[in-house]
């Protein structure tokens, strides 16, 4: 469980990115959902974190591939492979992220 | 239509594949591709593959599930040599011929070589092969190279060749590389990144030969002067690949000239990509080989124009660490205002800016080096039609 930061630090529709191994996104959607995924794009070497959010979709900010944040499943060309989910919760005011251990799809 | 016939197995082609069986075109599918590799990614080669930081199983578009799924007759190591008058007939190396219903030209585009060819040493950096060739010469001891040209292609080779430690010269002919892409006050911004990654960047000044007979030892410049090297690569821009069709009915005027829905002349006949002058104008991008595609097949199913290409233009480029994207279509004359970030000494700071480009009160395109946020903001708006300038958001 690694904490990230306080949840009125991390606004509605806003990203933070966790300089893990491999790197983390932390989301918060519009409707106030907290999402965590692998920050960095399956097609190529892009930050989701910097990525551009609606709903439950981010869209990486190079070549504009599509992951939802509830599966981790890109939803459009051009990345084929799905980003890990991690589980993120909050306590006492702390959002947390919970790693997930295994490699591969996470839905 | 039974037989659909993509000629090009690069981007595009693949592309162009994948919406004829996601349209429901479920006949022949003839993939045709001049080199023999399956269809592979393009930019990476000359930053993270050059560099050894991704291999060539990175570079695969398609996975072999996917390859399976398209259930297309891939023909690889073949070169088209023609297209007959009604466009039915694709003739390839050593006489054999596909008939074909509808043709998909997605030949792409050749780099531009130097006249007289050269001596050893001398590379483009265009295919796999021409990676994989200078990658291994990169990798033999520390060198001297001078890359001809101050494009993306040569900026990003520069930056990769100095990130393993070479000792790296850039020569471009114009007073300034990349004026038609940034005009000229941002070009000089971008140009300044060579400094950053302890590049030389001789600008104004021709090459006039190659000195080496065996080996390339040297590069001479209209000056005068003569840069030694080991290694010299040439990156002086792409011609479409059009010579195969050459003969037909096609016109070709620097690409294959179609309208606005990527269609030719010939209803049974698209193009797509680098080698399409779509609507008057040709990108060597590739967004715009990977959004063709879509409406060149529903076009090509339909056969007629029912829906047109004109989406806004798009590139990016990494180099010296930094991250270029660009957006939109300006013109000279615009004015530029930096609407994010600042520069020192002319060169973008650490971190980075958004610059828009301006005219009659709009915002016509966007500039930004390691701010993608901000960038992808203003590249919806614009793509939205709501380029007003001074946006809200911003």
């Amino acid at each position: 469980m690694i904490p990230v930061c306080r949840l009125e630090d991390l606004p509605e529709g806003e990203s933070v990115r966790m300089e893990t191994t491999p790197p983390i996104a932390v989301f918060r959607t519009d409707d106030g959902q907290l999402y965590a995924i692998d920050d960095t794009c399956t097609h190529q070497d892009a930050s989701l974190s910097e990525g551009w959010l609606e709903g439950c979709l981010v869209e990486c900010p190079l070549h504009a591939a599509s992951f939802d944040l509830r599966t981790g499943r890109p939803t459009c060309l051009p990345a084929r492979r799905s980003v890990r989910t991690h589980r993120v919760t909050v306590d006492d005011g702390v959002v947390h992220v919970h790693l997930t251990a295994q490699e591969g799809t996470a839905a | 239509m039974r037989t659909v016939t993509v000629v090009g197995a690069s981007l595009s082609g693949l592309y162009a594949a994948r919406e004829l069986r996601a349209q429901g075109f479920d006949g022949r599918l003839v993939i045709v591709g001049d080199e023999p590799h399956r269809p592979y990614d393009r930019p990476p080669l000359s930053k993270d593959f050059l560099t050894g930081r991704a291999g060539e199983d990175h570079l695969l578009l398609a996975d072999d599930e996917e390859t399976t799924g398209l259930g297309a007759e891939w023909l690889l190591g073949t070169r088209a040599r023609g297209l007959d008058a009604r466009g039915r007939t694709v003739l390839l190396d050593g006489g054999r011929t596909v008939s074909t219903d509808g043709v998909v030209i997605a030949t792409g585009a050749s780099a531009r070589r130097l006249p007289g060819g050269g001596p050893v040493g001398v590379h483009t950096l265009r295919t796999l092969d021409d990676a994989r060739a200078l990658r291994a010469e990169l990798a033999d001891g520390l060198r001297q190279v001078v890359v001809i040209g101050g494009g993306f292609i040569g900026a990003e080779t520069a930056s990769s060749c100095a990130a393993l430690g070479h000792t790296v010269t850039v020569v471009e002919a114009a007073p300034l590389p990349l004026v038609p892409h940034l005009g000229a006050e941002m070009a000089a911004v971008c140009a300044a990144l060579h400094r950053r990654g302890g590049v030389d960047l001789v600008t104004g000044t021709g090459v006039t030969g190659l000195r080496g007979t065996g080996c390339v030892t040297g590069v001479e410049l209209s000056d005068g002067r003569t840069l030694p090297a080991d290694i010299v690569i040439v990156g002086i821009g792409a011609t479409p690949n059009t010579g195969w069709l050459v003969g037909s009915t096609l016109a070709l005027h620097d690409g294959v000239l179609c309208d606005d829905g990527c269609v030719t002349a010939l209803p049974q006949v698209v193009a797509v990509g680098d080698v399409a002058r779509v609507g008057g104008s040709r990108a060597e991008h590739w967004t715009s080989a990977t959004e063709q595609p879509r409406v060149a097949v529903a076009n090509l199913l339909a056969g007629r124009t029912v829906e047109t290409a004109r989406s806004l233009p798009y590139f990016w480029s990494d180099q010296y660490g930094a991250r270029i994207q660009f957006a939109g279509r300006r013109r000279d004359g615009d004015t530029v205002r930096l609407a994010e970030g600042e520069l020192i000494d002319g060169a973008p700071a650490d971190g980075g800016f958004l610059a828009l480009y301006e005219r009659d009160g709009r915002t016509t395109a966007v500039l930004s080096v390691d701010r993608p946020r901000p960038f992808t903001r203003a590249r919806r708006e614009l793509a939205r039609g709501r380029s007003r300038a001074q946006p809200a958001a911003l």
